[in-house]
């Protein structure tokens, strides 16, 4: 009898352990993102509530429900670095997500690297990532400073903006928006007359825009973002900069930041982007889920955490373990289809492929609401938009 | 191989007047703001870190009566400084009266989590990307001085912030109110035998600084965003344009808020990545060989 009890008290450890083993616990997903700061209304919350919908709707994925943890990187790499190593290591996080802020981006990159997790990138736009930098842990999910480049800035030369002046975001997101714009620019014949790098998060633009207006350039060419852009924007306004015939380039505007701005200032502005609220049935129909949530509809960057989270936990269902690269080599060979992704395609270098979408902000009079900010003027496919694979000196890639 | 050097463009002499103009509106919002925390520091002894939450408060108080009761700039001008600083006074009779007595650093430390709450709480409601409030039509447009194109806003806001600066002066240095303010700061206890409320003193001299805040904020609005953020972005820099004049001094603040806009205008021109320190690297300097600041009464 004891023997017997015993015996019984063994094979249930045993099974336990090998239960344990095969799952080795829930899902668990870190939403990593500026939470308090000048980037926090582009991802922030908002980007946790749709890792959140995205694990609602997932349902149990390997047996138990998701879950999904937060933390603010503050921009700083270090901050960023450290969180992503103890998650990885001590809290059981699978993958993190979102990660806006370019040099944290690069910073949690090497991590995910060194510990063999993934990290799907959502926020940052840095092509490096998918470039020289790139990882077979780590993908780049909605869009990135290439694309952004190539739809905006070809747009802005074809219509004879061939004279650019750059105020550029001092860091590495700054500096690979403004080299690859500059590349587009030069390609289609266009000159670069300047460049003046600002410290992030600067609230007086005043002086770089003198310095802009001097050198006589016919475009001024954003390359920052958020509470910078919207203040070189909003003070080019009263330095009179589209009064004296020179125009501004957005080259990463979000619709938060038009909302800012008002149209009235912001009419008129070309924008690239891989997703807005407002462009189908699809798109309004989470995105109404989204608002009754979070209060205003996603970004693009928000729509697209929500949008990896589904590929990745439907990996995962798929193949019935959460292994790393086994779930990275799934969601290469399934198509990416959802509210904003139409047949994307996750390459090698860990680019998604998909559409992205040239937008102009629409007048007031045209506006019929709050958030009714943007038309779409041209659709442009991702393999006109993205950086071909072999030209990004991905080391995963093989030559020839 | 000198790609670290920073690449130093010459402006032209007209560039550079447009370039010093810039730096002196700049300068005339640091000259605000710090002359209230001069105020405050001089005749209460009290670091009052919660001052950019003020400012901040201030611009959000005329976006809020913009929005939602159609209330304008120049309205708001005159009410959101009333608003804040009755705020201010309440602040300073429940909570500050009782850390005059102790150390500074009990000052600051309250102040500084009163600060974070309060634009912690405006995050919450507002976010971060900040609301539009637009120039009043009165000063839409600008003038073409020549060497630069000056808007008509930034100019008011130089001519405002300079009036403001020495109305406060005279008020505190040239007046009998001020002359109590500056008795009370040296001995309480003789002001208040003489039949002088001190302590109501103290509270209005609070509410009047809470105020200077306020009004900055006002002035801030059309040119920058009304964000939660935009008080923790100026407070530091104006915390060492403070260090540098000379705490408590009004002269200092004043001075000290005009030559530092300055200083980091030409920076913008010469080593723009440098523009974010240029302040602190003059602190260190003039805390190195002048430690009680240009203007510091020496301890």
């Amino acid at each position: 009898m004891k023997l017997q009890a015993l015996l019984a008290a063994a094979a249930a450890i045993a099974l336990g352990a090998t239960g344990a083993a095969a799952q080795g616990g829930p899902v668990k997903i870190g939403v990593l993102n500026d939470m308090s700061s000048l980037y926090a209304d582009i991802g922030g919350k908002g980007s946790l509530e749709a890792a959140k919908m995205a694990a609602e709707d997932a349902g149990p994925v390997l047996g138990q429900p998701v879950q999904v943890v937060s933390a603010d990187h503050q921009n700083k790499p270090d901050v960023g670095s450290n969180i992503a190593g103890q998650w990885y290591d001590q809290d059981g996080v699978d993958v993190i997500t979102d990660v806006p802020t370019s040099s944290v981006a690069l910073a949690v990159n090497e991590v995910a690297r060194d510990k063999k997790k993934l990290a799907l990138f959502i926020g940052p736009a840095t092509s490096d990532l998918t470039g020289p930098k790139c990882n077979a842990y780590a993908a780049s999910w909605v869009y990135d400073t290439y694309a952004l480049a190539h739809v905006t800035g070809g747009a802005v030369v074809k219509s004879g903006g061939d004279t650019w002046f750059f105020i550029t975001a001092d860091y590495a997101f700054g500096h690979a928006l403004e080299r690859d714009t500059a590349a587009v620019v030069t390609e289609s014949g266009g000159k670069v007359l300047g460049t003046v790098n600002v410290p992030l998060n600067n609230p007086d633009f005043s002086s770089f825009l003198l310095q802009a207006q001097a050198s006589k350039a016919k475009i001024i060419g954003l390359a920052n973002a958020g509470g910078d852009t919207i203040n070189s924007i909003k003070q080019g306004a009263e330095f009179g900069i589209v009064e004296g015939g020179q125009k501004f380039a957005g080259l990463l505007i979000f619709t938060t930041d038009v909302h800012s701005l008002g149209l009235k200032t912001a009419q008129g502005l070309q924008l690239t982007a891989p997703f807005y609220h407002d462009m189908n049935d699809e798109t309004r129909a989470f995105s109404k889920r989204f608002e009754e949530r979070v209060g205003r509809p996603p970004t693009f960057t928000q729509a697209g955490v929500y949008s990896a989270m589904h590929h990745y936990l439907g990996a995962i269902k798929a193949i019935g373990t959460k292994e790393p690269l086994k779930v990275m080599d799934r969601m290469r060979a399934t198509p990416i289809n959802d509210f904003m992704t139409k047949n994307g395609k996750l390459r090698e270098d860990g680019r998604v492929m998909r559409d992205m979408y040239l937008f102009e902000v629409k007048k007031p009079s045209e506006s019929k609401g709050e958030w009714d900010l943007l038309k779409l003027l041209q659709t442009v496919p991702g393999d006109q938009a993205f950086r071909p694979i072999d030209k990004g000196d991905c080391p995963l890639v093989k030559k020839g | 191989v000198l790609d670290w050097l920073p690449h130093i463009a010459m402006p032209s002499m007209q560039q550079l007047f447009g370039q010093l103009t810039v730096g002196l509106i700049n300068g005339a919002f640091y000259a605000m703001l710090s002359l209230g925390l001069a105020v405050i520091f001089g005749m209460l002894n009290i670091i009052n870190f919660a001052h950019g939450a003020q400012y901040m408060l201030g611009a959000f108080c005329a976006w809020l009566a913009l929005t939602y009761l159609g209330i304008g700039y120049w309205p708001a001008l005159i009410a959101a400084p009333l608003v804040v600083a009755a705020a201010g006074m309440a602040l300073e009779r429940v909570f500050l009266r009782h850390v005059y007595r102790l150390d500074h650093l009990y000052g600051l430390l309250l102040t500084f989590g009163l600060a974070l709450i309060i634009e912690g709480v405006f995050r919450n409601y507002y976010g971060s990307s900040g609301q539009p409030y637009s120039i009043p039509p009165e000063l839409t447009g600008a003038h073409n001085l020549g060497f630069m194109f000056l808007p008509n806003y930034r100019a008011w806001v130089i001519g405002a912030s300079l009036a403001v600066c020495f109305g406060t002066w005279y008020l505190i240095e040239r007046t009998r109110l001020g002359a109590y303010l500056r008795a009370a700061t040296e001995n309480p206890t003789l002001v208040q035998a003489f039949g002088i409320n001190v302590p109501r003193m103290v509270t209005l001299t609070y509410g009047f600084g809470a105020a200077l805040a306020a009004l900055a904020g006002v002035m801030a609005a059309p040119i920058y965003q009304v964000s939660p953020l935009m008080g923790s972005n100026i407070i530091v820099i104006v915390f060492a344009v403070v260090v540098i004049g000379g705490m408590g001094s009004i002269l200092g603040a004043v001075a000290s808020g005009f030559v530092l806009g300055i200083i980091e205008g030409l920076t913008k021109v010469f080593w723009p990545e440098a523009s974010n320190t240029v302040i602190f690297v003059v602190m260190a300097i003039v805390l190195l060989v002048k430690p009680a600041g240009f203007f510091g009464r020496t301890v």
